[in-house]
């Protein structure tokens, strides 16, 4: 089986996101980057299928600045074969991502394409499905847990108050969310094969990006008040909430 | 004329309360930019409710019935939605952010070859460009973006945009949704209902997340007592910490791997409060925080809080609330 993982570099979870001069953009300095959490996701999500089928490859791609490799490399410690750098000047989004990696995606051979659910950069949520529809393969989006057996995917996928099971014929695309894939660290040893993977460089042509969006800060949430200690301050917090706030 | 495209989700044949709010948000851009509404309801047959969207502003209701909507397909509905729009034009195509419209909405975006906004907390229209703000970093800052070409694709985030009245004649008309015998690679085949017929934390007008402070997975029960004395409108949430360790159901955490919310009230009980679990509820109307560490980081964002032991405070709470409500 042959997968293809779609990986993006991204500000850690904990970063302290600062807004750049220009005011479109974030000021990187200072900033640890790392392989987004929901991609950590879809990596695992490959290797566990892989390991199950006994044979295959796992591919890993990124489309961005020559910092990327770095993410790139973190997968291959995870325990991914090879990995391509779609090399650009800046990395893009939605859309625009789609297509550099639909156009990469689409001379290769493969069953599966996995994406994280969302980037925890643009929040965006689309690029998975983008490519899927760019591609005209199936897609399932948010999925915990997938099977495959015989060309045919059984995705769980999560809905308001649920789950849907969806079936899709290989090759398909699946973005994936947490569930039943708690991402493996890399070993030391992982880390050390990662250095002899193959990871191949290629330029992207990325469109030329719209009007960046303007950025701001959103309004600080006050620190409220400390209504009371203990029980007692139940009634006191309740009548705050339906005659101060009136959400009750 | 082209419209604004509203997509009004329905379930077994009653429009989600998501379907108010895209209306809604559709006709404050159909009455800054001089056009109508017109809403889409998918479906397997008895649509009926879709006739109240006129309520909210929807010039034109268009119901597509057929048995193959019966449940959500993915390529089903793409294909009638590009339809539509290259049929009808539109300045802007109106999502609700819900697992179905983000699975939807940017498949019809890259259809249409546009790009698509998700989550937006304001639409508002300018000039007559759009504008979409929505959250970025999981709400560390926002970006308000113009959107040149049209349409504008985008998904609103649930519970922001709250349904106003906005009585037009909401005329209903039949869709044509004969897809002939399409053969889709993709198709729901089950829909599994959570153990609970509970409102999701995602829709709920109060969520009362529970953290590692509770305990155990039944003192659980103290939230969900809670919740049900606040008569139906509440859901119970949790923090990652809790659904790694197997408490809770992965569909009921808050956080940046979790669920977005943005309740009216969110109501923190044993949660320390931190950023990744922020990134989940920080756009939440009021927060409250019950927690015994008057330290702790969720009281920054709270604007209301109780220092104390959430065992004692829980039931007097469950009690005072029924006296109030019931
Ligand atoms: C990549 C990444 C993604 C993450 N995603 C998420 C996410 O989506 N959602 C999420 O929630 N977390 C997420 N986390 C985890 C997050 O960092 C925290 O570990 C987690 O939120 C802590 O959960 P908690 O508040 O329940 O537990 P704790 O931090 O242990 O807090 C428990 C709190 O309960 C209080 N308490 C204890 N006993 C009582 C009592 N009797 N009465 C009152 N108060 C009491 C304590 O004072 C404490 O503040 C993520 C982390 C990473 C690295
Ligand atoms: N520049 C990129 N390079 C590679 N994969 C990407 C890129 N941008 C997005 N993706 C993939 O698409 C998923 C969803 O991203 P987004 O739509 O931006 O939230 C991510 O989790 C990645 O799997």
């Amino acid at each position: 089986m042959k997968s293809i993982v779609c990986v993006k570099r991204v500000p850690d979870t904990e970063a302290r996101i600062r807004i750049a001069g220009d005011g479109g953009s974030i000021d990187p300095s200072g900033v640890k980057f790392v392989l987004n959490p929901y991609d950590e996701f879809a990596v695992e999500a490959a290797l566990k299928h892989k390991e199950a089928a006994g044979q295959g490859e796992v591919t890993v791609i990124s489309v961005g600045e020559a910092s990327s490799a770095e993410t790139l490399r973190t997968a291959l410690a995870m325990g991914a074969d090879n990995a391509v750098l779609l090399k650009a000047d800046r990395t893009p989004e939605g859309l625009a991502a789609a297509r550099v990696l639909a156009e990469e995606i689409k001379g290769r051979e493969y069953d599966l394409v996995l994406f994280g659910m969302k980037a925890i950069d643009d929040d965006l949520q689309a690029v998975g499905a983008m490519v899927a529809e760019l591609l005209g393969i199936p897609a399932a989006t948010a999925v915990t847990e997938f099977s495959v057996e015989g060309g045919k995917v059984t995705a769980h996928r999560e809905i308001e108050g649920g789950a849907e099971v969806i079936e899709l014929k290989t090759p398909c695309a699946i973005t994936i969310t947490k569930g039943a894939y708690e991402p493996r660290y890399a070993s030391l040893k992982g880390i050390m094969a990662a250095k002899k993977k193959p990871l191949e460089e290629k330029p992207a042509q990325v469109e030329a990006a719209g009007a960046a969006p303007a950025l701001s800060y959103p309004p600080e949430r006050q620190a409220g008040r400390i209504v009371g200690e203990g029980p007692d301050a139940v009634p006191e917090l309740l009548r705050l909430l339906r005659t101060e706030a009136k959400v009750i | 004329m082209p419209g604004i495209f509203a997509f009004a989700e329905s379930r077994d044949g009653e429009l989600r309360k998501s379907a108010h709010e895209v209306v809604t948000a559709a006709r404050k851009l159909a009455d800054a930019l001089g056009t109508e509404v017109h809403a889409v309801v998918l479906g397997a047959s008895g649509q009926a409710a879709a006739g109240d969207l006129g309520q909210y502003g929807a010039d034109k209701i268009f119901v597509g019935e057929s048995g193959a909507f019966d449940r959500y397909s993915p390529e089903g509905f793409t294909t009638v939605i590009v339809n539509f729009i290259k049929e009808h034009g539109c300045d802007a195509a109106v999502f609700p952010a819900t697992a179905l419209g983000k699975d939807l909405a940017p498949r019809v975006a890259a259809r249409l070859g546009v790009e698509y906004l998700s989550d937006a907390t304001a639409l508002d229209a300018e000039g007559g460009s759009i504008t979409v703000t929505r959250p970025r970093y999981a709400g560390k800052v926002f970006g308000k973006s113009t959107v040149s070409a049209k349409p504008a694709v985008v998904s609103i985030r649930p519970n922001v945009f709250q349904p106003a009245e906005n009585a037009k004649a909401g005329e209903v008309q039949q869709l044509n949704v004969d897809l002939g015998n399409a053969d889709f690679g993709a198709v729901v085949k089950e829909i599994k209902a959570a153990a609970s017929e509970k409102l999701d934390v995602s829709e709920a007008p109060i969520v009362i997340s529970g953290g590692r402070g509770l305990q155990s997975p039944d003192n659980f029960k103290l939230l969900e007592e809670l919740a049900d004395a606040f008569g139906g409108k509440a859901a119970v949430g949790a923090s990652r910490a809790v659904v790694d360790a197997g408490w809770r159901p992965h569909g009921d955490q808050v956080g940046q791997t979790g669920k977005t919310v943005a309740p009216t009230l969110y109501i923190a009980v044993g949660i320390s409060g931190a950023i990744q679990h922020l990134a989940g509820m920080r756009t939440s109307r009021y927060i409250v925080a019950i927690n015994k560490d008057p330290e702790a980081p969720i009281f920054k964002v709270a604007d209301y809080g109780i220092v104390g032991d959430l065992f004692q405070i829980l039931p007097r709470m469950t009690e005072e609330v029924k006296k109030m409500l019931g």
